[in-house]
């Protein structure tokens, strides 16, 4: 009995000795590779070739990549760019918009119903669906929706006799349709955090507060909101980097139109690299929002040391 | 929470009924024009003759390549999984275990917060030179290694968080009864993260099978996984509104697959460290 519990724990009961000896020895160093290759050859290579390429003008030239150093040239372009202000007031306004809204429905959505006596576990399994669907399969759902001729928006508006709206193509609309789109898609994940962290509120804290009669606003504004700080915190934070990121949705939906009115940063350096095949411009341009996002953590960190690790200790897409 | 009552409770579950309407509405709305022909699409009709016709246009047809899409996308979506919930978790052991204090393991983790910041499409550009200059350059290999590459930070915190929660004690314990390292890790400290891995795996799969921005542009035309495809449609001179809506419907099959049957590990994995 006691031979076969030292075989099994010696890994697998069959491998000679030496060689699981060897793995045992050495597993504190070995399970460390395989993240770090990946991390080094395809997260921190690329962005370190992202200097060359924003120091060269790159062609293709009978399929090879033809690199010339120009150093000054993507600068200028970069400075240059129209499009890229028109992308990065689009982006500030998409994700200022789409988050604060988002944080309110989310907010007063997990408040109500984590109130409800039945039907909270049913409500959290519906509200995942949003997050899980692809965001391209989403576009689709919204662009039939927003049509003109035959979608659902447009239907309701002549049922109820409002001049139907040109959502997508009208540059009024198209940037507040791309934001409902995202609205739908990521109040739920609000709703997850805050519906969690609500459910977690210490109950005699409450109780306290109804006994000596607090109104439900006050309620709200006095003990609720303040302990749900730190969650709302992360929450919004994430929100913002995830619609800082959106690409797909948008890019199915209007690809930056009409004009440049839905142009977000994300597409434009799609368009950049991938339409105007102009690598090394393109590069310039992550490079620039790479320097961007780190400084921006720089001074989110020195605001509020420790938060990143909440913040990092959170990952979606 | 203190639950609500009378006049209040109604309002509540107003709201509750307002949000799964909104949620669900939009979901319904494609999946009734999805079997619709494209007439009654058009009309806009309400009573029309329901049709799968749209379905087997996009799957069978000669004009549609979505099984074969399929196919890539299922293929990338599970290598992708496999391999990242290998290299995340063990990366995730060894720094929680041994090099939590060392400042390479520090610069790591920071790093995997300043890329899970980074909007993909920066690091699109040069994995395509280098995909070029490796001659991976449309194939799913290198559509694999990109996703492993953008879901790794995520299963490594999971993960993180999960090994936190296993006592220290059974590290030791396991020890002095003769166990090396990794067969400490692999009998003893894996099954008991199971929910992480299962967390994990879910959510890589999902992102996975759901990626755009990456496949766009480093797939052509036979290595093309659906997202693409459902683009391909919705982009074409004339969008095909009926193959649009059921290539989107066969797409979300997944999310729904999941969302029914692990909701407790999709939930426990998108809020984890948010929620103490």
């Amino acid at each position: 009995m006691s031979i076969r519990t030292t075989d099994a724990a010696r890994g697998e009961g069959a491998a000679p000795r030496a060689a699981s000896d060897l793995v045992n020895a050495t597993f504190r160093h070995w399970s460390l590779w395989p993240c770090l290759g990946f991390l080094l050859a395809l997260s921190v290579y690329p962005v370190v070739q992202l200097v060359p390429m924003a120091l060269s003008t790159i062609e293709f030239a009978g399929g090879q990549a033809v690199w010339r150093f120009t150093p000054r040239r993507n600068l200028d372009l970069l400075l240059a760019d129209e499009v890229l202000r028109d992308a990065i007031v689009n982006t500030l306004v998409f994700v200022g918009l789409s988050v604060a809204i988002e944080m309110v429905l989310g907010f007063f959505a997990a408040l109500f119903i984590a109130c409800l006596p039945r039907g909270r576990v049913f409500a959290r399994t519906i509200m995942i669906l949003p997050i899980l669907l692809p965001a391209v399969a989403i576009g689709s759902m919204w662009k039939l929706m927003y049509n003109y001729d035959f979608g659902l928006f447009n239907q309701i508006a002549g049922a109820l006799g409002i001049e139907p709206g040109n959502w997508l193509g009208d540059t009024r609309w198209a940037l507040l349709a791309v934001v409902v789109v995202d609205v739908w898609h990521w109040t739920p994940f609000v709703f997850l955090i805050l519906f969690a962290s609500i459910e977690a509120l210490p109950q005699d804290v409450l109780e306290a507060a109804r006994v000596d009669g607090a109104s439900a606003w006050q309620m709200i504004r006095l003990i609720i909101l303040p302990l749900l700080g730190p969650a709302l915190a992360v929450a919004a934070i994430f929100r913002a980097i995830g619609a800082f990121k959106a690409f797909d949705q948008v890019y199915l939906l209007t690809s930056g139109g009409p004009g440049t009115a839905t142009e977000l940063v994300s597409l434009h350096l799609n368009r950049v690299f991938f339409e105007q095949n102009q690598l090394g411009y393109g590069a310039m341009l992550s490079l620039t929002i790479i320097a961007v996002i780190a400084a921006t953590i720089g001074v989110a960190r020195w605001a509020a040391p420790g938060g990143d690790r909440a913040v990092a200790a959170k990952a979606a897409p | 929470m203190i639950p609500l009552h009378g006049r209040a409770a109604w309002i509540g579950y107003g709201v509750l009924a307002l949000t799964i309407l909104f949620i669900l509405g939009p979901t319904a709305w494609i999946a009734i024009q999805s079997i619709k022909y494209q007439i009654a699409i058009f009309t806009g009709a309400w009573v029309f003759e329901p049709t799968l016709d749209n379905y087997s246009d996009v799957l069978f047809s000669l004009r549609s390549d979505l099984v074969h899409n399929l196919v890539n996308s299922l293929i990338v979506a599970a290598a992708s999984t496999v391999v990242v919930l290998v290299v995340g978790t063990l990366g995730a052991y060894a720094i929680q275990r041994w090099h939590r204090r060392r400042l390479f393991a520090r610069i790591l983790l920071g790093w995997v917060l300043v890329f899970h910041m980074i909007p993909v499409i920066t690091l699109v550009g040069p994995w395509y030179v280098l995909f070029q200059t490796l001659g991976l350059y449309n194939t799913l290999a290198a559509l694999i290694l990109t996703h492993v590459t953008i879901n790794v930070p995520m299963t490594m915190w999971i993960m993180l968080t999960f090994f936190n929660e296993v006592p220290a004690e059974l590290h030791e314990a396991a020890t002095i009864d003769g166990c090396g390292d990794f067969t400490t890790f692999r009998r003893i400290i894996l099954p008991l993260v199971g929910p992480g891995l299962v967390s994990a795996g879910i959510l890589s799969f999902v992102f996975s099978w759901n990626e755009f921005a990456i496949a766009l542009n480093l797939t052509a035309r036979d290595t093309a996984t659906v997202p693409v495809a459902i683009a391909r449609f919705a982009q074409q001179f004339e969008i095909q509104h009926a193959q649009m809506a059921a290539s989107s419907m066969i797409a979300i099959v997944p999310a729904l697959i999941l969302m029914a049957v692990g909701q407790r590990f999709v939930v426990r994995g998108l809020t984890i460290g948010a929620v103490k």
